[in-house]
């Protein structure tokens, strides 16, 4: 990743895009997340394909979910993930204490309503690298007290 | 020195499927989704066997009558070699997307060294990356990328 304030401002001008074109034709709110969330996913399954190119073979769920934290998170946001949760059961919870993405809008809770636009094409990037490398799963977001959020993975077993 | 290269969905479609001679191409077919079972034989007993060795080649698949498909695994497994000649190599590799690659290799001419195999399959993944980028290609849409199709083209024409 160049330089990461070319894809801060391309991702903001993304989410003002959509909601803008949504304004002129469909009423519904969530269709927007939904569209951001597909963009998402797309580009996950890419970015995966690529990042994998040369990694060892993953040995198993746990394993692909710290890739997911610490490979991948960093070449994007060049940081970790603060915070690894696990109830061993298929849910993972990952915590990023200053997510990129949020950082230039608000340090606390002003904005805090317009969060979530800003999050759904991130965990679309988060399942479209789950799918691609087999997995299929559900994210969502969550934002308490901006920048600070987290990403909820829900591993669905087939 | 390949004769047909396969890339294969993870759901065990093949996305990709090319052969030369044109007229053998249905029995490559056949050889490729036979070498599939070795494939999901190899990946399966990595997993208990080595947790270390996690190679995404697997190597010569096992050894038939006309066909070699041997998969030689980084583990030092000693392959056999056959002594019929014009024989045909097959040799499988699995990305971490679950993307299978299969080579048939005609070994008439010269034996081809592991390294020359490798080097191949690292250009087909390389490639591969490429198509996945594209945004006009739908993961799971056969590949009709004309720049894969030439370097598949380049791999298969220098060895004959």
């Amino acid at each position: 990743m160049a330089d990461e304030a070319l894809f801060l401002l391309l991702h903001n001008e993304m989410v003002t895009g959509v909601y803008k074109s949504a304004d002129q034709g469909e009423v519904e709110n969530g269709r927007c997340i939904t569209k951001l969330e597909n963009m998402g996913f797309r580009v996950g399954q890419g970015l995966i394909e690529r990042f994998t190119k040369d990694t060892a073979r993953f040995k198993d769920e746990l394993d692909i979910m710290k890739f997911i934290c610490k490979d991948f998170w960093t070449t994007i946001f060049k940081k970790q993930i603060d915070n690894l949760r696990t109830n061993h059961q298929g849910i993972y919870v990952l915590q990023d204490n200053k997510f990129r993405l949020l950082t230039q809008m608000s340090a606390g809770k002003q904005y805090l309503d317009h969060a979530p636009k800003y999050l759904a094409f991130t965990c679309g990037l988060i399942r479209g690298g789950l799918s691609n490398l087999g997995i299929k799963s559900i994210v969502t977001a969550e934002v308490s007290a901006m920048p600070a959020c987290k990403f909820q993975v829900m591993i669905q077993k087939i | 020195m390949a004769v047909c290269i396969a890339v294969i969905a993870k759901e065990n479609y093949p996305l990709y499927i090319r052969s030369i001679p044109a007229e053998q191409e249905l029995k490559f077919h056949y050889t490729v989704h036979t070498s599939l079972d070795v494939v999901d034989e190899k990946v399966s007993a990595m997993g208990k066997a080595l947790v270390d060795q996690r190679e995404l080649y697997l190597g010569l698949l096992y050894p038939t009558e006309d066909y070699k498909v041997s998969l030689l695994s980084r583990l030092g497994i000693p392959c056999v070699k056959s002594m019929f000649p014009n024989q045909l190599h097959r040799y499988g590799y699995v990305t971490n997307s679950k993307v299978k690659f299969v080579m048939v290799v005609d070994s008439s001419n010269t034996a081809l060294r592991d390294n020359e195999i490798r080097s191949m399959f690292r250009k087909l993944h390389n490639s591969y990356t490429d198509v996945m980028c594209n945004p006009f290609y739908n993961p799971g849409d056969r590949i009709h990328s004309r720049a894969f199709d030439n370097m598949v083209t380049s791999m298969m024409v220098q060895v004959c």
